[in-house]
Parts: structure tokens; C-alpha cells; sequence
């Protein structure tokens, strides 16, 4: 196994191979939760608990999962991880609970919990794999909370639920809909390319 | 010494250019214009410039950052602007028309690669845009044309107390006196800026078709098809030639079909495949004046109609002379 130091899985799950503006995978969660930085928040670390449960437990039994039935095991424990957590966020966090309401339980076929079992627990140890579950989390929050700043600083004109621009704010109502996540989602993506493929040199 | 010009296909050489194209269809737009600032007063003017001016200053800030050859002189933008404008109620607050016209040529036209290789209608697009975020100004009660003559030209937004009344459009299934069908023609009916005068706008397609600018396919089957489909299906109890004729001179599908359907870079290329679009568009615009939950569903039908445009050119791709059966594909 290569030894790789944190900043490695800092960058990795931030920038440079973030499971949402790069690898464009779990948008259809990024592009429904979005409407507040409340909700990116509350999903964000959600999934991030779910992402360092689960890929810990799967590094630790990847020598126990036959081949042939992996990704059903995978399927698993991440339900249980992920049924843990929503009946947490329901005891503590009902307000919360409400707004996520059906993405919360969504987690489990999350292709980006998934894809990092597949991809890198069941092929790293416990520690490592604990670590890229954390800063792949982080950088999905990241991304869900660029996308939610965007559209609800300028679809309601507010932050956390606080308002920024005043009453007389109109608001780009399109922008809390489904049609301005994605424009949202595409502009973010379209910078953070520009901005890394600038640095590495190649246009 | 003159030297012998080698270069490659086409040869055929053609006095018309994007820009003066531009000026033409800025031409054929002037009468609603005019007709707009008689009948709505100068703050139909300002708004149409605000339009214009944020249409072209996005442009050119777009082609500055990005370091491009600046493309504001074939006068594209302008069109753009003034189509944007036409689709506003000339109540709309001033800074709605610069967000329209910078979301227009950002994010529809530019960052798609600008234009001819934007597969939106950057205006329509806009108008969509504004439509969806800010109901409140853009749905609903327009301003009729007498009560908005003394609408201040330069007040950022006024109030719509006492200047607004329904559209004929959102009444029409209760019947239409005949007297006011005159009126929906010359255009001395509430309304977007560019929308009221039929005559105006079939000025300007007459001026398009003679300058040979847009040929008659596309506007003459959206019309005609929905016209047709009105007849055939009228609602409300008014007979029907007198719904359909109410339909075709009320909202913009006039100005759809003359000057938002016939958009170059969002229409198809071949004659049948104009034909299968205007038909496509005058469909839609029934389907959603009908089932929709709004009044107009012009902009809408083109847009759809828009994203079709590819494969309606793949479908009806010509067939190379001399070529075999397939030989086209």
C-alpha cells in the first residue's frame, strides 16, 4: 500500500477529484437539496458521517466480502449507516429532517458513497480509507454549499435563512427551481475547471 | 500586380453579411417599435434602450474578458435587445430589461460560443427567464395603451394601481366583440411593448420576405397551423372563426412567428424542415395556451422547438445530387 499524506487526501477529495464538480457524480441529491445553505449544510455533513462510517467498515471486512457479492454487502452496511444517521437527524434535528425530507434516506444508493467502497476501501486500510471518506464528504459539502450560496443568496435573497438584500429583494425565482439548480450547478462546475485547468497549465 | 485568388469552396460570393442581415431585420422591427412608443408613450422607448444597450455592453464585456475578437459591430446583440424589449410590459421596473440582456448574451448566447452556435433564442431564452423569476412584473395585467401614455420614461419601477387591465388574451374564452378584433389588429390594445400591433409586425414580415431575409415557411405554417387548430377546436362559446381569428391577433404569436421563430442559428436549414418546425411551433403554442397554466405559451412552443431544431435537420438532410438512395446520410 502507497503511504500518502493528508494534504494528498485533502486535495484529492476537495479539488482535484471532487466527487461532485469533477467526477459529477451524486448531482441528482446536489441539484434537489441546494435551495438553502441550511439544507446543503445539514446534507453535506450527513453524507459525510455516512461516507467515513461506511467506508471504514468496509475497509475493515474487505477481506471477508467474496468478490461475486460485494456490492450487495457494500449496499448493506451503508443502509445501516445511513439509517442511523436519519433516525439521529429525526431526534435531534427534526427541522431539518423535515426540509431533507426523502434525500436523507437517499444516501444509501448515493453513487458517491458507493463509488468510494467500491473504488477505494475495498482496496485501502481502515485509517486511509476513514480519511478519503472524510475529505470526499468535505468536498461534496463543499460543492452543495457553493451551489446553495448561489441560489439562495440570489433566488430569495438570503443566507441561512437570514436576509441579506432586504425586503424590497425580488428575488430570481427561477433560480430556486429546478431549472436554476442546474444552471447553478453548471457555472460552479464550469469555474472550478477554469480556474484548476489554468493552474495545471494545460488550456 | 494582381494575383490570381486561389481559395477553397464555396466560391459563391454574396453582398449579404451577418450585420447587414441585422440591419434589416432591425428595419422590419422599427414599425412595432414606432407603433410601441405612440401607443405606450416614451417609457416603452427607454426600456426598449435599456434592453438594446445591456444586450450590447454584455457583449462586448463578454468578448473583452475572454480576450475574442469583439462581435458587437454585426449587430446582433442589438436585434437580440430589441426582441428582448418587445416581449416586456412596458411597466416592467428599468433594471429588468439590463438583467434580461446580460443573461440573454451571457449565458444563452456566449457561453455556448456565441453566435451561431447558441441553440436557444437568447431573447426568448431571457424572457423566459424573467418570466419564471419575476411573475410579478412580467404576468399577469398589462398596461393599457392610454393609461400607460403618462407613465413616467424614466422612474425605476412604478406602480401598477390604475394602469393595468386584463389582457384580451387571458378573457378570450369569453368571447370577443368584433369591434375589438379591429382594434387587436391595428394594436391599441394592452399588451408587451412589441407585441400589440399586428400590422406593424406584418410590415415587417413583408419587408423580411422582400429583402429575402427569412423565406415565408416557418411563419406561414406556425401561423397557419395554429390558426387552424383554434378553428378546429375553438373553446369558450364564441363561434369559432371569430375565437381563432381573436387567438391569432392576441398575445405573441405574431411576434413569435415573424421575428423569434425565423432566428437563424435556432432554425432549421432545409425547406421541409421549416415546414415541419412551423407546424411544430403553432401545435405547441395551442397545446399551451390550452393546458398550461398560462395565458401564452408562444415563447414556450419555440423554445421546445428550438431544442428539436438538430434533428430536424438530420431528418430531412438533402440528398447529394447524383448521390444513391442513402447516399445523403
Amino acid at each position: 500500500m502507497k503511504r500518502r499524506g493528508i494534504t494528498w487526501f485533502i486535495k484529492e477529495g476537495v479539488l482535484s477529484n471532487n466527487p461532485v464538480l469533477v467526477q459529477l457524480l451524486g448531482l441528482c441529491s446536489v441539484l434537489a437539496v441546494s435551495t438553502s445553505l441550511t439544507n446543503a449544510v445539514g446534507m453535506g455533513v450527513s453524507a459525510t458521517v455516512v461516507l467515513i462510517c461506511s467506508n471504514l467498515l468496509i475497509s475493515l471486512l474487505r477481506k471477508f466480502i467474496p468478490e461475486q457479492v460485494r456490492i450487495a454487502a457494500y449496499i448493506v452496511v451503508i443502509s445501516g449507516f445511513v439509517t442511523a444517521v436519519q433516525l439521529l437527524i429525526k431526534a435531534y434535528l427534526p427541522a431539518i429532517d423535515k426540509s431533507l425530507g426523502i434525500f436523507i434516506p437517499l444516501i444509501v444508493v448515493n453513487c458517491i458513497v458507493l463509488a468510494r467502497a467500491e473504488a477505494f476501501a475495498s482496496k485501502n486500510g481502515p485509517l486511509a480509507s476513514a480519511l478519503d471518506g472524510l475529505f470526499m464528504g468535505l468536498g461534496y459539502t463543499a460543492a452543495l454549499m457553493a451551489v446553495a450560496l448561489i441560489r439562495e443568496l440570489f433566488g430569495s435573497g438570503s443566507l441561512f435563512g437570514i436576509s441579506v438584500f432586504g425586503e424590497g429583494y425580488p428575488g430570481i425565482l427561477m433560480l430556486t427551481m429546478p431549472a436554476g439548480a442546474f444552471l447553478c450547478l453548471a457555472s460552479v462546475v464550469a469555474a472550478v475547471r477554469h480556474f484548476t485547468s489554468k493552474r495545471r497549465g494545460d488550456k | 500586380m494582381k494575383l490570381l485568388r486561389v481559395s477553397p469552396s464555396p466560391h459563391m460570393r454574396s453582398a449579404k453579411t451577418t450585420a447587414s442581415v441585422m440591419r434589416d431585420v432591425i428595419i422590419a422591427l422599427s414599425p412595432a417599435l414606432i407603433w410601441a412608443v405612440y401607443v405606450f408613450g416614451f417609457r416603452a422607448l427607454t426600456v426598449t434602450l435599456l434592453s438594446v444597450a445591456a444586450c450590447v455592453g454584455a457583449e462586448a464585456l463578454f468578448c473583452y474578458i475572454t480576450k475574442r475578437r469583439q462581435t458587437i459591430s454585426d449587430l446582433s446583440a442589438v436585434v437580440t435587445g430589441l426582441i428582448l424589449a418587445f416581449n416586456l410590459p412596458v411597466t416592467v421596473p428599468l433594471w429588468l430589461p439590463v438583467i434580461g440582456g446580460a443573461f440573454a448574451i451571457m449565458v444563452v448566447k456566449m457561453l455556448f460560443g456565441g453566435i451561431g452556435k447558441n441553440f436557444l433564442n437568447p431573447a426568448l431564452a431571457a424572457r423566459v427567464f424573467l418570466f419564471l423569476s419575476f411573475p410579478s412584473f412580467m404576468a399577469g395585467s398589462f398596461a393599457a395603451p392610454d393609461a400607460a401614455r403618462g407613465l413616467s420614461p424614466f422612474a425605476l419601477s412604478i406602480g401598477l394601481d390604475g394602469v393595468s387591465s386584463p389582457t384580451v388574451l387571458s378573457s378570450i374564452e369569453s368571447g370577443v366583440d368584433k369591434r375589438v378584433l379591429v382594434d387587436m389588429f391595428y394594436g391599441n390594445i394592452g399588451g408587451c411593448i412589441g407585441e400589440v400591433s399586428k400590422l406593424c409586425l406584418l410590415l415587417g414580415l413583408l419587408y423580411l420576405l422582400v429583402r429575402r431575409v427569412i423565406t415565408w415557411h416557418i411563419p406561414v405554417t406556425y401561423l397557419v397551423s395554429f390558426f387552424l387548430l383554434c378553428f378546429m377546436f375553438p373553446r369558450g362559446d364564441d363561434e369559432a372563426l371569430s375565437f381563432a381569428l381573436a387567438s391569432l391577433l392576441s398575445g405573441g404569436v405574431m411576434l413569435g412567428a415573424v421575428f423569434m421563430a425565423t432566428d437563424y442559428a435556432t432554425s432549421p436549414l432545409t425547406a421541409t424542415g421549416k415546414l415541419i418546425y412551423g407546424v411544430g411551433c403553432g401545435g405547441l403554442t395551442v397545446f399551451f395556451r390550452y393546458f398550461s397554466s398560462y395565458p401564452e405559451g408562444a415563447s414556450f412552443a419555440i423554445l421546445i422547438m428550438n431544442t428539436f431544431v438538430y434533428y430536424i435537420d438530420r431528418w430531412t438532410q438533402p440528398r447529394r445530387f447524383g448521390g444513391g438512395k442513402h447516399a445523403g446520410k
